[in-house]
């Protein structure tokens, strides 16, 4: 079938790339207003259905290939499925598609059959393969086994995917499109009403009422810190510049987060749509996209993205005839978590080394090469296109008084659904956690969840039923940030928690002030000291060392806060002081007791043997590797305690639980 | 290093510079097409980057030492990055890192002595739901046990 763009973009009424049609995505969904060649709007028609699955003569198979159901085998499922379609001469279109936010239970393939309901059936092995197709194609059923939902009403047979607690609480704007259409596909993307937000911008609104919707939508940066998008695009379009630049920053590294790499895999023309509405609005002509180096897949998609777009005369010179020129381009970042701060993300596409610097001024004043620069996040932009077609009031009626719309999270951790998420603004997270996350797995109790990364902190039990907005979770101690939300069960030790935030800040500081750079070394030194053993001969010095850390901390992590030169090493703090506030327990209990409730600072950990239920196979001193298990053949063994380096290898290899540690 | 040699790397630099041009902005994108290549930016390279860029060769240095994607050691043909981050730390990620160290006989931060593997730490790749993950080159891999990472690697030999 011809594209969109051959049907409409036709000799007869001269439109070309030099002479743009602006109706060109009007055309699309409604067919042409130019001429009324009834075949051509048929045309139109039919590839609309044909594009949103609403009519089709084959079978359609859709597999999740972002990058999650790549690592869980949807190559090989997806191999396997044409192999048995070939075999039984079954003719059937696969379509790729990217994520629907399940990971949990990926690989997920959906099938729709021409006059059927698509229905999804998850964690699909190799093995299933044969089985799915004969169960669904050849007999028009249902295969039970690994069925999901159907996307249709629910019946007898199978459940309705929207009843499926995990997808029943959400409201998906962001996601909306994300594992249903082919992420490749830019004619699928418009029939899925794509673009018609740039549209409506640039042929109805002025610049500045773009900003003024935004503003009025009351959305919010979804990179952490919350800042107004339309008062940043407010600063950006008063400053009078011939050159101004557009920024999306996808360097997302906070550890947990993965929102803006599904986003980027799944739905990449939704964020281009918000770029050129955004440089639009503020008056830019050129934008980047800094994307990660750890995203392969991502930035190979949105290359392809933006290639296509310029096919379509939606990005370069006089887009839709509107005069509006954007040049769109990908920087590749090169590894380091600081490039998400805006000034060093600038630096680094400078070709410098990705460092902060001051504010003010800011970058919607003077950002890149000196010039008026905005620079929002993926979600953020992702948000723009919605805004703009179903309008601010519309937006603004989701969510809280102050945080409006939704917000993505990024399940993660000791979950049992684990995945992407999208939420209205002031849900609690006792329903982020037990409803759409299924509660923890293993019959496991809830401990605490680490929400906005490094930057954020841990919440417990006692404040689950907090409201998921930017204002409530500050005001527990923690932070919205990107997105992450990891959940810890019993088994997680808080003080080894802290370590590890602090151990990553303080390999990711960059080094140019101060207090970052040596005030988390240091703060990293005292927690590091905290589950060290005492020496056997009582060493004094480090006794005393460990006590003045922890009489110093609070003051370090205030120091650190106060005075650090970017976001980042103001908040690097907040892991440990979110833990001395809500785990403070804990922390004694290391420090009094000298004991590891959760079983995870090996220094403080002691390991024993239950004599009765030792039979003395011998298996465990054969494998310590120091010979501090002793016992004769056939007699219950023990441990030495002075000599044990807690390596864990007998607890591994006794096939009796014999072993145990406290 | 041989005169020819030198002359080769030379005119690869110079066709780099054109493609990406010779602006400050440019020299991320050409060391990473070096790195990529090359599997690092030697000396020699730096200063030709630095000359051709009309930059001094410190500022070179100073960016392909911050970047840990750019490296000005020789690495090995294939990188193997383990994630540790948080969520891959709870699931087990210090059993596969100590499977990945006894199969390829190195250290986090090595390479082996055929210049096969280089074995790093990243952080966060956003697999943290399917957890522990690591990457070897640009390939990810996801759910992995100490069995199942000695596994790929072993395919990938």
């Amino acid at each position: 079938m011809k594209s969109f763009f051959e049907l409409i973009y036709c000799k007869e009424c001269g439109h070309s790339l030099e002479n743009p049609y602006p109706e060109f995505i009007t055309c699309c969904t409604k067919g042409t207003l130019c001429h009324h060649d009834k075949n051509v709007d048929k045309e139109i028609e039919e590839y609309n259905k044909k594009l949103t699955y609403q009519k089709h003569n084959k079978p359609v198979i859709f597999i999740g290939m972002g990058t999650c159901g790549l690592a869980s085998g949807a190559g090989k499922v997806k191999v396997e499925i044409e192999n048995v379609l070939k075999e039984q001469k079954i003719k059937a279109d696969i379509v790729s598609v990217g994520c629907i936010g399940y990971c949990a239970k990926e690989p997920i393939v959906d099938i729709k059959l021409p006059d059927g309901d698509r229905v999804s059936y998850c964690e699909v092995t190799p093995k299933d393969v044969k089985e799915l197709i004969d169960t669904t194609i050849n007999k028009k059923g249902i295969y039970k086994k690994k069925v999901l939902g159907t996307f249709g009403e629910g019946n007898e047979e199978v459940t309705s995917i929207h009843d499926n607690p995990f997808f029943k609480y959400q409201k998906k704007i962001v996601l909306q499109n994300c594992g249903i259409i082919n992420p490749e596909s830019i004619d699928e993307y418009i029939a899925h009403g794509g673009f018609k937000g740039l549209d409506k911008a640039l042929r109805l609104m002025k610049p500045a009422e773009v900003v003024d919707e935004i503003l009025r939508s009351g959305l919010r940066g979804r990179g952490g810190g919350g800042f107004l998008t339309g008062k940043k695009w407010e600063f950006a379009l008063q400053q009078e510049s011939e050159q101004k630049y557009v920024i999306c920053n996808a360097d997302e590294g906070d550890p947990g987060a993965f929102m803006d790499r599904s986003v980027l895999e799944s739905d990449p023309y939704k964020l281009v749509e918000g770029m050129a509405i955004a440089a639009y609005a503020i008056g830019a002509s050129a934008g980047y996209i800094y994307c990660r180096a750890e995203y392969p897949l991502a930035i190979e998609r949105i290359n392809n993205t933006i290639n296509k777009c310029k096919e379509y005369g939606l990005l370069g010179k006089n887009i839709l005839g509107s005069g509006f020129n954007l040049e769109l381009k990908v920087k590749k970042g090169a590894g380091a978590f600081v490039c998400g701060e805006e000034t060093a993300l600038i630096a680094s596409i400078e070709g410098e080394r990705g460092m902060p610097r001051p504010r003010p001024p800011y970058p919607a004043v003077s950002g890149l090469w000196g010039k008026p620069t905005i620079i929002n996040n993926v979600e953020t932009l992702a948000n723009i296109a919605s805004i703009i077609v179903k309008g601010a009031d519309w937006f603004a009626s989701v969510g809280t008084e102050k945080s409006k719309g939704t917000k993505v999270f990024a399940l993660s951790g000791k979950i049992a659904n684990s995945g992407l998420i999208e939420v209205p603004m002031g849900v609690t997270l006792n329903d982020v956690i037990f409803k759409i996350g299924g509660g923890i797995p293993n019959g496991k109790k809830f401990k605490a969840v680490q929400i906005g990364g490094p930057s954020g902190g841990c919440l417990p039990e006692s404040v689950i039923e907090t409201s998921v907005d930017y204002e409530s979770l500050r005001e527990v101690g923690a932070m919205m940030g990107s997105g992450g939300f990891v959940v810890m069960d019993e088994d997680t030790c808080m003080v080894d928690v802290a370590r590890y935030f602090m151990t990553f800040i303080q390999n990711e500081s960059c080094g140019k002030c101060v207090p970052c750079r040596e005030g988390t070394k240091r703060m990293l030194e005292i927690i590091e000291r905290i589950p060290k053993k005492y020496q056997k001969d009582g060493n004094k010095l480090e006794q005393f060392q460990r006590f003045k850390g922890i009489i110093h901390l609070r003051r370090l992590a205030e120091v650190i806060q106060n005075t650090s030169l970017c976001g980042l090493g103001q908040s690097a703090p907040n892991p440990v002081l979110s833990g001395l506030k809500y785990f403070r327990h804990e922390y004694e209990e290391h420090l009094y007791e000298r004991k590891c409730s959760a079983g995870v600072c090996k220094d403080l950990l002691v390991y024993k043997i239950d004599p009765k239920a030792c039979t003395g196979c011998t298996v465990c001193a054969k494998k310590c590797p120091v010979e501090a298990i002793v016992g004769e053949k056939k007699h219950p063994h023990h441990i030495i305690v002075d000599k044990c380096i807690k390596c864990g290898l007998c607890y591994e290899n006794c096939k009796f639980n014999a072993i145990s540690f406290k | 290093m041989l005169i020819s040699e030198k002359q080769a790397l030379t005119e690869r630099v110079g066709m780099l510079v054109q493609k990406y041009g010779n602006s400050r902005s440019a020299l991320i994108p050409i060391l990473q097409d070096i790195q990529y290549n090359f599997k690092y930016v030697s000396d020699f390279e730096q200063q030709e980057v630095a000359r051709l860029l009309d930059i001094h060769p410190v500022e070179v240095y100073s960016v392909v030492s911050f970047y840990s994607f750019l490296s000005p050691n020789i690495r090995g043909k294939y990188i193997v990055r383990l994630c540790q981050t948080i969520s891959c730390e709870l699931s087990g990620k210090e059993k596969v890192a100590k499977a990945i160290e006894r199969e390829l006989g190195i250290k986090f931060g090595e390479t082996t002595k055929d210049k096969k593997f280089t074995l790093e730490y990243t952080n966060c790749m956003g697999m943290c739901d399917q957890s522990p993950a690591m990457m070897i080159n640009e390939k990810v891999y996801a759910n992995l046990t100490p069995e199942k990472a000695v596994q790929i690697l072993k395919e990938v030999k």
